[in-house]
């Protein structure tokens, strides 16, 4: 079922259910391309990982701001015509800081992160096979806490699902294009300053 | 926020201080632009979102696979533990998806010459020396860290840092900010103390 962007009001008809079997085969092409733009972009090696957290090699930002500006034009642009639901999470904040500083801690460590440990594999770095053996590890040791976390850490500072136009009481739209700006601008001053 | 400001302002300060011994941009780049590679990545959750109904996630396929595991070993109790009585282990949408992206990273490496069938990442051995021991444990120690944070923040560099950020997700900025914080802090400690 698909919400009604802000540019329609009636609910349009949602695209007919595909079949299990087609979703799934959508998922591996969308997977393929995934790892196969992750590893061009040499977002799967341990150099160019481990260059952006000691702010030697912008490479990484640069992929993830450039990602963020295209989709989020074309995303935003979608649901205002109602051709896309929005995935928001709620935000906690006390699971999102802790949870946050702790990834970050992890990510230095591997230098790799949960996508590209899997492109990483992909590449020949057998190194990637304990990191993702630490990741199994950690996801079952959060799982044996989750009930005890459920009604403690992610009770902290629950503000629902919120989004950057509405925490500045601004219009989506025009939020969605300034922000866009604004994010050239820091990948200009980026290329600038860090050619790689 | 005081607090996160004030991480934020320590870290270049630390960063112009510290002799790591090593300089990352002396490897090999990567193969395309990363701004081909990241608006091909903004065009793909454009498709997702629109045929499939999904934001790109990565960390949840590993949560999946200690499902499974569990279940293989401790059935019960596995069964019993709060996060996998809302998330039971599935061959779902997530878990395809990221499967192949191991695959479409094995593919683009083969196809561009990069494949590397290597235990340890040569900027590693250069400044931490020829132990894939060292390697391994450090790695793995990281990767339990990185799964129980990015499942309490609910997201990782991918479902947080780029399908949730687009979003404009507060939740999404703010776990992605501290990301970076903690991971950059940590490479610092890490490439100037071990």
């Amino acid at each position: 079922m698909i919400d009604p962007g802000s540019a329609v009001k009636e609910s349009i008809p949602p695209v007919s259910a595909s079949p299990s079997g087609a979703k799934l085969a959508g998922a591996a092409v969308f997977g393929l391309a995934f790892g196969f733009l992750l590893q061009k972009g040499g977002a799967a090696k341990y150099h160019v990982l481990q260059g952006q957290l000691l702010l030697q090699d912008f490479t990484v930002l640069k992929i993830m701001l450039t990602a963020i500006v295209v989709g989020m034009l074309g995303v935003h642009l979608l649901h205002h015509f109602a051709r896309v639901n929005l995935h928001l999470k709620p935000t906690r904040l006390g699971a999102q800081i802790i949870g946050g500083l702790l990834f970050g801690c992890g990510f230095a460590l591997l230098a790799y992160c949960p996508g590209t440990v899997a492109v990483a594999l992909g590449e020949g770095s057998w190194d990637a096979l304990f990191g993702i053996g630490g990741l199994v590890v950690g996801s079952y040791l959060y799982a044996e806490l989750s009930a005890w976390l459920k009604v403690t850490v992610e009770k902290w500072g629950e503000k629902g699902k919120i989004t950057l136009p509405e925490l500045f009481h601004m219009n989506r739209g025009l939020f969605v294009v300034l922000f866009a700006i604004l994010l050239v601008g820091v990948l200009f001053v980026l290329e600038h300053y860090w050619p790689r | 926020m005081r607090a996160l400001l004030a991480l934020l302002l320590f870290v270049p300060a630390l960063a112009s201080a510290a002799e790591v011994g090593v300089e990352a941009t002396g490897y090999n780049g990567p193969a395309w632009s990363p701004y081909i590679a990241g608006a091909g990545i903004g065009l793909l959750s454009w498709l997702t979102f629109y045929f499939a109904d999904k934001a790109i996630g990565a960390s949840s396929f590993y949560a999946t696979l200690a499902g499974y595991v569990g279940n293989l070993f401790a059935r019960k109790h596995t069964e019993s533990l709060n996060y996998f009585q809302n998330h039971p282990p599935h061959m779902d949408w997530s878990f395809v998806f990221m499967l192949c992206t191991i695959a479409g990273g094995f593919i683009a490496a083969w196809t561009g010459g990069e494949f590397r069938d290597e235990w340890l990442p040569v900027m590693w051995r250069d400044r931490f020396g020829g132990s894939t021991l060292l390697r391994v444990t450090i790695g793995f120690f990281g990767g339990v860290l990185m799964a129980f944070g990015a499942r309490l923040a609910g997201g990782c560099t991918s479902g947080h840092g780029i399908s949730g950020t687009l979003q404009l997700n507060v939740a999404s900025w703010l776990t992605v900010i501290c990301m970076f914080a903690g991971g950059v802090g940590t490479a610092f400690l890490l490439y100037t103390l071990l």
